[in-house]
């Protein structure tokens, strides 16, 4: 009951006027940022962040919330129209979204996506309501060592589950924590790899510089260099009629959608894999309990049901441990998470002993966001088909010039411009030799608490690092990230044996 | 492809190195009485750093070059505009102190829209006036955040008396 009255609270912040006009603002923003091609949620946050100075922190985050939600629901606009997708997350959905456009039914892809984001934000942030207490609680009992295991085991998921080459992954976890490093000591106050012993590297690599740089400068160069800069959009129409026929045909695919929301969730809660992998993994679990698997790919509803409903429910899940545990799930919640520290707020379990207004404002404006982002996504649909025959090299201009003033805005420096310039450029070549980027902005966020958590650990066991291993929590989230860390030697050891009769 | 790989794996372990070289300048192992030294994580960080790379670029030596996916670092077709729109982005970022955000942000955006747009002038202008009116209305007045204004920053002294 605990839980239902602080929910109420909740939805008395949540919906202030102000925090009303947030939630609309930032689902529409969200959703058109969504649709461009190349940009998504992580794109829409970074280059939105310095734009939130204008609104009271609280207010700040649940824009930034609500851009993280209406962008999801954006990414399967393009996907849809265009078979370029928003962003990864919306890949799964060009698979039959894009063929169903080309038969002609774009306008019952594009409400089935709606509809299924919704489904699948719904039972997300419901899940994430009553998980969200008890586990904040469970993390009071967290101590420097349980720190340090916890933001190991987010490491390790991303070498065990991430998916891509496990010496870059490590590579580029390594690169973040060493950049995070940058500035003064937090224990001695001395200086330490300050470039050039230029003054702009001594209060450090903000993450937000690091994150316009990759997902504002660099994602452009990507995006020109894989569309050639001219994408193709395909028409959709939508009237009431095709909206009521879309929905009366979407009733064979409540379990899917429901299959997908629940998977997506808790796919979303583990660190690197986040709403992609949760995404295709429905599209496979859905193809495969199909009575029409064949129809998959080409042009088939259900094919676009999964992954939305999947992909919207990560993005709630991915904001479960970034808000109870500190550990953000995926770029964008590293991000957010950023930006709440920037403004004072330190996500973790303390934060629901300290600020429950926030807190429970910002989940209850989850429900707020999700019913407005639907009605906006359907509504503006017309307005989607057309922003996206803007002339793209109008959209590149302006995303650039936001990188630049966005990027000078928090602190006023030229030092920063030239680091987006920098780290633009520089992700564009690791993205292009294969490099994940994701580890690299995580461990940005990360390596304070990381270091903070180590040192204060070792200098309380006196230099013994069986402190990790001998504490019950600290020790199991340390087993767990050895075998994390096995996973991909098993692997290939096992591919490795399987290939063996063969040869 | 392979050369783009081989060349970012050595460019990583130069970093590498330099990041050691920095991170030696406070102790790198434990201090008696505060624990480890401020320069063991970044060290020891940049350590594996150089192992990773150092892996990689071992990994990329070992497989000749014909068995590798042949593919090229940037598409000719998109290379043009990419080249466009990095070189005009520099540009920007470097006349922003000179001339400010009013003439090099409407400079770059009218360029660039003229010779990767191809487009006629009302369009890069539109852009550009609407993109002048946001930055000042909404970073200078709003959020009071004084963007660069180089050897401009005299024009605006009756718009500073006449909105702060």
């Amino acid at each position: 009951m605990d839980m239902l009255s602080y929910l109420a609270d909740g939805f008395a912040v949540s919906l202030s006027p102000l925090n009303l006009a947030v939630v609309l603002v930032g689902v529409t923003a969200g959703l058109f940022i969504g649709a461009m091609p190349g940009l998504g949620s992580v794109n829409g946050v970074a280059i939105l962040l310095p734009m939130t100075f204008i609104v009271p922190p609280e207010s700040a985050i649940i824009f930034l919330a609500a851009v993280y939600y209406g962008a999801m629901y954006g990414g399967a606009i393009s996907s849809i129209l265009l078979g370029i997708p928003g962003a990864s997350t919306a890949v799964a959905t060009t698979f039959d979204g894009r063929p169903m456009a080309q038969k002609g039914e774009a306008g019952l892809a594009l409400i089935a996506a709606a509809v299924a984001s919704f489904v699948g934000g719904t039972i997300s942030v419901v899940l994430f309501t009553i998980l969200a207490a008890p586990l904040a609680e469970f993390a009071l009992a967290f101590g420097p060592p349980e720190e340090f295991a916890l933001v190991l085991l987010a490491f390790t998921t991303f070498v065990g589950l991430g998916g891509d080459d496990v010496v870059k992954t490590m590579m580029m976890i390594l690169f973040g924590l060493a950049l995070s490093t940058v500035g003064l000591d937090m224990i001695s106050g001395n200086p330490r790899l300050v470039f050039f012993d230029l003054p702009g590297f001594y209060s450090g690599i903000s993450f937000l510089i690091l994150a316009i740089g990759v997902y504002g400068v660099g994602e452009v160069l990507w995006t020109i260099e894989e569309t050639r800069g001219s994408p193709k959009v395909m028409n959709a129409r939508i009237g009431f009629r095709d909206l009521v026929d879309g929905v009366k045909k979407l009733g064979r695919t409540v379990r899917t959608m429901t299959m997908g929301s629940v998977l997506g969730f808790f796919v979303g809660v583990l660190p690197a894999a986040g709403a992609t992998p949760a995404a295709l993994m429905a599209y496979g679990l859905a193809r495969s309990g199909s009575k029409n698997p064949e129809n998959f790919g080409k042009g088939e509803v259900e094919g676009v049901v999964a992954p939305e409903a999947a992909n919207n429910a990560a993005s709630t899940g991915s904001l479960l441990p970034m808000l109870t545990l500190g550990i953000p799930g995926s770029p964008t919640t590293a991000l957010l998470l950023g930006g709440m520290v920037m403004w004072g707020l330190t996500p973790g379990p303390m934060l629901f002993i300290e600020q429950p207004g926030f807190v429970w404002g910002l989940i209850s404006s989850l429900y707020t966001a999700n019913v407005f982002a639907v009605i906006v996504n359907i509504a503006l649909i017309p307005l989607f088909v057309w922003a996206l025959r803007m002339p793209f090299p109008v959209l590149t201009a302006v995303v650039l010039t936001l990188c630049v003033v966005g990027g000078y805005a928090p602190n006023a420096r030229m030092h920063d411009v030239w680091m987006i310039v920098l780290f633009g450029f520089g992700a564009f070549v690791l993205r292009k030799t294969n490099y994940p980027m994701a580890p690299l902005v995580l461990a940005l966020v990360l390596g304070p608490l990381m270091e903070q958590s180590l040192r204060q650990s070792l200098i309380s066991s006196q230099g013994d690092m069986t402190t990790f291993f001998t504490r019950p929590i600290s020790g199991t989230l340390m087993a767990i990230s050895v075998i994390l860390f096995a996973l991909p030697i098993i692997k290939r050891l096992r591919s490795a044996g399987a290939l063996k009769p063969a040869q | 492809m392979r050369i783009a790989e081989l060349a970012t794996a050595l460019v990583l372990m130069g970093l590498s190195v330099w990041f050691m070289v920095l991170a030696t300048a406070l102790p790198i192992g434990w201090v008696p009485e505060a624990g480890p030294g401020g320069g063991a994580f970044p060290f020891w960080l940049s350590a594996g750093m150089f192992v990773c790379a150092a892996l990689i670029l071992w990994r990329e030596t070992r497989v000749a070059p014909r068995f590798k996916r042949v593919a090229i670092f940037i598409h000719p077709a998109a290379s043009g505009q990419m080249a466009v729109a990095a070189g005009g982005l520099v540009a920007m970022v470097a006349l922003l102190p000179l001339v400010g955000a009013y003439i090099a942000i409407p400079a770059f955006m009218i360029g660039y829209l003229k010779v990767i747009g191809k487009t006629g002038w009302v369009t890069p202008i539109l852009l550009s006036v609407g993109t002048v009116l946001f930055m000042f209305f909404f970073f200078e007045v709003s959020l009071k955040i004084l963007l660069p204004k180089g050897w401009t920053e005299p024009w605006f002294y009756p718009l500073y008396a006449m909105f702060f």
